[in-house]
């Protein structure tokens, strides 16, 4: 992996990861890694198991082989509390948000603060009125989840995941049903986010055109492996068909538009 | 051969029902626990699950009390035993009716609710994000509703009793005309501390182990769509429902057989 000598050292690394769930198989031998204080990208086609990638990561499912190192921890390999405590330095923004619906905006955010610190209460205010100003929120720490549209959920959901300063972020399909205006919002903020606080990204889309605006290195996955990786320039010169069909969008091509099927004419016979 | 398969596949997927059910309670109730930040999480708890369900439990209560007086009467007056009233419908609350029916309202009520709110927080990945914020959702969600069904259940089956035999004299005495000293004394003469009230108790405690773990390990196992969690939701009923009948012939043939 010659174009990665100059990148930093990197906070999380894949080694030799397969992954089954029941029978069938999810990874194969897959490496990856992730360099410090950068944006990575993890693009691949629907249904293939990127969140299961940020799970493997978060150590909340175990891999059938292989290592997943982050800041030279083996994931796997550790107990409950160490990994609690490992847990403790990065964090993970989800689809949905994942917002405590009994909560007001601002007690999610003050959550992480209040479980894991001693801080007193004005502090812990401060922090969180910081946190959500930085997402642009800070009008609505009174509201309820509910009360909040998609992209205030994502953006309070975010203002709680860097609420205790983590390491790493693994963002969760962050586009997932956004309008133009909030995506373009939480694009900027990813990368903003990224840059101020020194947070290493990894961000599992696939939105191409948005990834590719605020990526530093791009994997591309598909059919259990990575087929692809590289920076944006690197990518679009590549002249594997199949990151070529993912990044142009093509219905057909090596990745099938039919799911596997006997020939239409003997089915209609 | 086919259903001899279906009935293993059935029977192993029980059985690993069960093993996961114990392994959560397990999780949930065992290890150190934390009073500063769990009483207040079981406070509200408490609220949710047993100050809400008071009104269901004491309307019953009081209904079931007047309806049982209004049945005995009949049948007791045919002896001419109708001083024996307050006997029959303090027997019947204390040891049977107070324990079963409440933990029957309180699987509608409290452990529907239960179900319904562990599965959506599992399908909205509340459950999947306290752990990645490294809190065990174990300890903060489970383990506060497990405890407060278990303190609650009790002591609403004691109100649902009391407020029973205040419904029987309501309509045995006030309304049928039985003597009011009577049916206090025969009361008194005829319930033991120890055999009635203290086994209705045990009785219930046991319900309200069965119904809350049923309760919150359907919701902790459910299905994380919308059609998972109405079945878990119908499953807690169904199922906790079943287990306090089964659970309560057993324990009454322990404790009267």
């Amino acid at each position: 992996m010659s174009e990665q000598n100059n990148t930093p050292a990197p906070l999380v690394e894949l080694k030799n990861v397969t992954f089954s769930r029941g029978d069938r198989l999810i990874y194969d031998d897959i490496s990856m890694s992730f360099p410090k204080g950068k944006v990575t990208a993890i693009m691949g086609p629907s249904g293939i198991g990127k969140t299961t990638l940020l799970r493997l990561i978060g150590g909340q499912l175990r891999p059938d082989s292989g290592e997943i190192l982050v800041a030279d921890k083996n994931i796997p390999s550790l107990s409950r509390s160490e990994l609690y405590k490992a847990r403790e330095k990065m964090s993970m923004l989800f689809q949905s948000g994942a917002l405590f619906t009994e909560m007001s905006v601002f007690d999610n955010v003050a959550f992480p603060i209040r479980e894991h610190t001693k801080l007193p209460e004005d502090i812990i205010r401060s922090m969180v009125l910081m946190k959500l100003e930085s997402v642009g929120l800070r009008g609505a720490r009174d509201l309820m989840p509910n009360e909040l549209s998609g992209g205030m959920a994502r953006r309070a959901a975010l203002a709680r995941s860097i609420a205790l300063d983590p390491e790493l972020i693994m963002y969760d399909e962050p586009f997932v049903g956004q309008d133009p205006i909030s995506m373009g919002v939480l694009v900027r903020l990813i990368k903003s986010l990224n840059n101020s606080l020194n947070l290493t990204s990894i961000v599992v889309s696939h939105d191409v055109k948005e990834l590719m605006s605020i990526a530093d290195y791009i994997y591309i996955i598909a059919e259990k492996r990575v087929i692809g990786h590289g920076t944006k320039e690197q990518l679009l010169a590549s002249e594997s068909p199949l990151v070529q069909q993912f990044l142009k969008g093509e219905a057909d091509g090596p990745v099938p538009f039919h799911f596997n099927a006997s020939p239409l004419a003997e089915d209609l016979m | 051969m086919n259903w001899i398969q279906h009935l293993g596949r059935n029977a192993i997927d029980r059985v690993a029902a069960i093993g996961r059910a114990s392994m959560m309670l397990f999780g949930a109730i065992f290890g150190k626990p934390n009073f500063v930040k769990g009483f207040p999480l079981l406070v509200k708890q408490l609220y949710v699950v047993g100050v809400l369900s008071l009104i269901i439990i004491l309307v019953s209560g009081l209904f079931i009390g007047m309806v049982l007086a209004l049945q005995g009467y009949t049948v007791l007056v045919g002896y001419g035993a109708e001083g024996s009233l307050g006997q029959m419908v303090s027997l019947s609350l204390l040891r049977e009716l107070g324990p079963v029916v409440t933990a029957l309202l309180f699987a509608g009520r409290a452990g529907s609710a239960l179900t319904a709110e562990i599965g959506l927080m599992k399908a909205t990945e509340q459950l999947t994000s306290l752990e990645m914020m490294a809190v065990d959702p174990l300890k903060r969600i489970i383990a506060p509703r497990f405890w407060a069904g278990v303190i609650s259940m009790p002591i609403l089956a004691l109100m649902f009793s009391s407020i029973g035999l205040l419904g029987g004299h309501l309509v045995g005495v006030e309304w049928l005309g039985v003597d009011s000293g009577g049916f206090w004394s025969v009361m008194q003469a005829s319930v033991d501390f120890e055999k009635d009230v203290l086994n209705g108790v045990i009785k219930s405690i046991v319900f309200a182990i069965v119904v809350t773990w049923i309760a919150i390990f359907k919701g902790y196992d459910a299905i994380p769509t919308s059609e998972g969690i109405s079945q878990a939701t119908t499953q807690t009923v169904v199922q906790s429902s079943l287990a306090v009948l089964g659970f309560d012939f057993v324990l009454t043939a322990l404790m009267f057989g």
